[in-house]
């Protein structure tokens, strides 16, 4: 979603991945499941997770924290799958655990200072504090297809 | 007031391009696929008027027209023929079938309707 | 649900009748070209054009419309007997008929007409009539004005007069006796003079026989009608258009002066309603002359050359898809269900169980069921083939008659439409290099014609089609010295007649030396055996030198099911289309072998088949330590080419539902797509073909470990 004007209302699902906080624009998210166990996909990159069945569709997988290039870790019963709809495609997000659902304005968000030097140019689409811990917004059109196609 | 159509034309296009300019008009339609259709479908119908295309397979339209001209209740149930010809001898040979006018494809659906209500009301 | 636009919906229903016109219309064709055809085949012919045209018209498809009309005009010039059609005349037709197919496709899609091509065969068309043609054609313009009704009463002293202002107008309107024949009725005509204007009818009686002499269907009476309108002439005239001929008609008409001349307008309407004319009329005509009434209702076309059409709906594609859905998730459904019920041991006898297998029976019933709603027959590509045949042969001028046989055949809606690439290509290879030249041909003894055969068959649970041609075969001496000039093999192998026919499925092959403008466009058999294989299909050749050689694709019935192998391999089950598995067996110390460093084989009764662990092809493991006792699948790929995989244990063969993998950020080599089994886990369908390219490219490294280790 583009941000239209300064006091235009956003809502963000905020989660964990290790120990910092992310967040994505709620309108994008389709549910939020569970963790179940993974088909994995042969020769596929770390970060994707294999597949699972979504009520009948097979839905891809990725480990968000993998994703962004944080160290991977175990996955525990904690973990969720947020379901996440970019355009046509749906895709599962695995993050450590969901926090809250909050809602601010536009004006609360800023750039990334760093964007240009940070290893996930436009991933973080944008900063904010909450409670004075910093939540990254995420740019889910960067995170959903991946830098390189051919990833085998 | 509510007419009742009987339409005969072996292209469906057609028979839904009559349905869709009659129906919103308050006209019933009936469709058949061919003159021999057309002929068993009438014996479950009194149309008040009889739409029919000419080329058809199995019984053609001027077959239908005699047909239909043949029974005693349909002798003067109007009946216009669909022809993509205005040629003169095409008219003279519905007429001498027995057709009461024609309507030339494409048609427009207001002039259908106006053809209708001039032989049947 | 949104509301659909009553008119686009005609229209796309338009084009899909315009298909089956299409198809009747190349049966036709093909039924003249083979015994000039009865009378009925060209009446069939030319309504097929002729309906295009109408549809055409009524959507304002002018281009379409007018070429329809051309050619339609022709066909009834054969159908009426004023021209006959030779052969030559056929091939036009045939090529009329291509070039209509085109126009419908570009009017639905909106592209761009060929118009070029179109005159051109337009210019020959109207050849055939001769003079006649261009009469006709001219004829064509003035008759293809959208037009409602036709006025030309050809009355004298009738110019049209200027509305200006109210007129009064005299009628004087006597009906003929045919007139009641064809069912019009006066009182029609009068009430609806009477909607022009004010009227005033006078009903002269004077002509009326006393009643022992009345014909029954004669017509008596006339009428005088004054009308007072501001209308012209014209509108007058148009009351009257379907009874011109069938009475006599004078209209005079005066400019009125004031209003006050005219009549009120309601008052007086009411008495014509009950005109007395309106309570004669309709006895007039009461019983039709004897000639008419011993035309029987139902004459004996009834039992004529054409079958009644089969009752047939409708249905949104989309509402199908729900469907398939739907029942695949019955079939998962239940697959759980059984499981669960089977592993509480419940006896086999029991209610339950034997309830289940009732409710397995059914389960398949449907979906059988369900998926032969989506199966058509594969006539409509055949069709577009025949099309092929005839444009392909004419450029490379080689004389090439298409048989076809098994039309009827059906097969799943998608699989046709994704077969007709490759089909094309294949034809135009068969066209282009299997036939020899007509030179070549007479020489060999052959006829000069050749011929190019398109089969289809079901036979075990799957389609085979098959295109074969009587031409040279394949030349296996030129097909090794160029594949070893490409550096595909190397120059001095030695290969079995099936390895050097596989040749031509290489990717970078290709035969012809010099590119000719038809199968020369960068496409190889490599990736028609691609499209073929990714509709779970395979696709082998047999080729005898001197006549001819076939090409056979064996397809599965549908693409929503698949009958596969279930195996477990390193903790994960997956599925193996069953088709591509020739053989089980297990390893031991006799059947292993090392051909190579790097190549590790099973041998199977007396053939050498490469050997890979697929649970290290696809990446789950490490080698393992010993092979020794792992089951061995031995499966092979379309190409013929065989592997054996080893995998830890054989689950179950049963039929799975196949569900598409979103390959939009990663596609997985080696898998085809994924099932869900009866636990609600997903297993993934392998893709035979990839992992057996894969492994042989990756054999040098895996495989010393492997041998090592079984040892």
């Amino acid at each position: 979603m583009s941000v239209t004007s300064p006091s235009s209302p956003v809502e963000l699902l905020t989660f964990r991945l290790s120990d910092q906080e992310y967040s994505l624009d709620i309108m994008c998210v389709r549910e939020i499941r569970g963790w179940t166990r993974t088909t994995p996909l042969p020769h596929a990159p770390s970060y994707m997770k294999g597949v699972i069945n979504l009520r009948g569709t097979v839905l891809p997988v990725m480990d968000l924290a993998e994703r962004l290039g944080l160290p991977p870790r175990e996955h525990t019963d904690r973990n969720v799958i947020i379901v996440v709809k970019f355009e046509e495609t749906m895709t599962g997000l695995l993050v450590d655990a969901v926090s809250d659902i909050i809602a601010l304005t536009s004006s609360d968000l800023q750039p990334p200072p760093d964007a240009a030097s940070n290893g996930g140019v436009g991933i973080i689409k944008a900063l904010t504090l909450l409670d004075d811990r910093m939540i990254r917004v995420l740019e889910l059109s960067e995170v959903v297809p991946p830098p390189q196609r051919d990833a085998a | 007031m509510t007419l009742s159509i009987l339409a005969v034309d072996d292209s469906r296009t057609m028979r839904d391009m009559i349905r869709l300019a009659l129906e919103p008009a308050g006209f019933t339609v009936t469709t058949a696929d061919d003159g021999i259709h057309g002929v068993e479908v009438l014996n479950g119908i009194a149309p008040d008027a009889i739409i029919t295309d000419i080329n058809m397979p199995r019984m053609d339209g001027f077959g239908f027209i005699d047909a239909v001209r043949g029974q005693v209740k349909h002798r003067a149930t109007p009946i216009l023929v669909l022809t993509t010809e205005a040629a003169p001898e095409l008219k003279a040979r519905a007429r001498n079938a027995g057709a009461t006018g024609w309507i030339v494809k494409p048609f427009d659906p207001a002039k259908l309707i106006k053809a209708l209500q001039m032989v049947a009301g | 649900m949104p509301e659909l636009d009553p008119m686009a919906e005609i229209r796309a229903s338009f084009f899909i009748e315009c298909e089956e016109l299409l198809e009747a219309l190349q049966d036709g064709l093909e039924t003249m070209a083979e015994d000039s055809g009865d009378l009925e085949t060209i009446n069939v012919v030319f309504r097929a054009v002729h309906s295009i045209k109408g549809g055409a018209g009524a959507f304002g498809l002018e281009a379409l419309v007018r070429f329809a009309h051309r050619y339609e005009t022709v066909l009834d010039a054969v159908r009426s007997h004023v021209m006959v059609a030779d052969g030559d005349a056929i091939k036009l037709f045939f090529r009329a008929a291509d070039h209509l197919s085109d126009l419908v496709r570009e009017s639905r899609d909106n592209g761009v007409l060929p118009e070029a091509e179109g005159n051109a065969i337009l210019t020959q068309l109207d050849a055939l009539l001769g003079d006649n043609g261009v009469e006709e054609v001219e004829e064509t313009e003035i008759d293809f004005q959208p037009m409602g009704l036709a006025l030309d009463l050809g009355l004298p002293d009738l110019d049209a007069l200027p509305p200006a202002g109210p007129a009064e107008f005299t009628i004087h309107f006597t009906p003929q006796p045919e007139l009641y024949e064809t069912g019009n009725e006066p009182f029609m005509i009068l009430r609806n003079l009477a909607e022009l204007g004010p009227c005033e009818v006078t009903c002269t009686t004077e002509n009326v026989p006393l009643l022992r002499d009345c014909v029954s269907n004669g017509g008596y009476l006339a009428w005088t009608v004054k009308l007072c309108a501001d209308i012209s002439q014209d509108d007058i005239i148009a009351v009257f258009d379907f009874v011109e001929g069938l009475c006599d008609l004078t209209i005079e008409s005066m400019q009125s002066a004031p209003s006050s001349k005219v009549s009120p307008a309601l008052p007086d309407l009411p008495p014509l309603q009950d005109e007395p004319p309106r309570q004669i009329v309709p006895e007039a005509p009461a019983p039709m002359p004897a000639a008419r009434s011993d035309t029987p209702a139902t004459p004996k076309a009834k039992a004529a050359t054409q079958p009644a059409a089969k009752a047939v709906v409708r249905v949104d594609l989309d509402r199908i898809e729900r469907l398939v859905n739907l029942v695949g998730e019955l079939v998962i459904n239940q697959a759980m269900l059984s499981q669960s019920l089977e592993s509480s041991g419940l006896s086999p006898h029991s209610d339950s169980m034997n309830g289940l297998e009732e409710f397995q029976r059914l389960t398949r019933d449907i979906q059988d069921s369900v998926m032969m709603i989506r199966a058509q027959p594969v006539k409509s590509l055949f069709q577009r083939m025949s099309r092929i045949v005839r444009e392909c042969s004419a450029a490379v001028r080689k004389d090439v008659r298409l048989v076809t046989e098994g039309d009827t055949t059906e097969v799943d809606k998608t699989v046709i439409e994704r077969l007709s690439d490759p089909l094309t290509h294949m034809i135009r290879n068969a066209v282009d290099h299997g036939l020899e030249t007509t030179e070549d041909r007479r020489a060999a003894g052959k006829p000069e014609q050749g011929v190019v055969k398109l089969t289809a068959a079901h036979r075990s649970g799957r389609v085979i089609i098959e295109v074969s041609d009587d031409g040279g075969g394949i030349n296996r001496p030129k097909v090794q010295q160029i594949a070893a000039k490409k550096g595909l093999i190397a120059a001095d192998a030695n290969l079995s007649d099936v390895e050097i026919d596989n040749l031509l499925f290489l990717p970078g092959f290709s035969t012809a030396t010099e590119v000719s403008n038809l199968s020369g466009r960068g496409v190889g058999m490599d990736v028609v055996r691609n499209a073929i294989q990714s509709l779970g299909g395979r696709i082998t050749i047999t080729s005898s030198p001197g006549t001819g050689t076939t090409f056979s694709i064996s397809l599965p019935l549908t693409l929503a099911v698949l009958d596969g192998m279930v195996v477990h391999v390193a903790g994960e089950t997956m599925v193996l289309p069953l088709n591509l598995v020739i053989e089980t067996l297990t390893i031991d110390h006799d059947n292993l072998e090392q051909t190579r460093p790097g190549m590790n084989v099973v041998r199977v009764r007396g053939e050498f088949v490469s050997l890979f662990d697929l649970g290290v092809e696809l990446g789950y493991r490490s080698a393992q330590e010993s092979y020794l006792d792992s089951v061995v699948l031995l499966i092979a790929d379309e190409a013929g080419s065989r592997a054996a995989l080893i995998v830890d244990e054989i689950q179950d063969q049963r039929q799975v539902v196949i569900k598409g993998l979103d390959e939009s950020f990663y596609r997985a080599p080696g898998i085809a797509a994924a099932t869900i089994l009866g636990d609600g886990q997903i297993a993934l369908i392998l893709d035979p073909a990839d992992i057996i390219a894969q492994a042989q490219s990756n054999a040098s490294v895996l495989s010393p470990k492997l041998m090592e280790m079984t040892q």
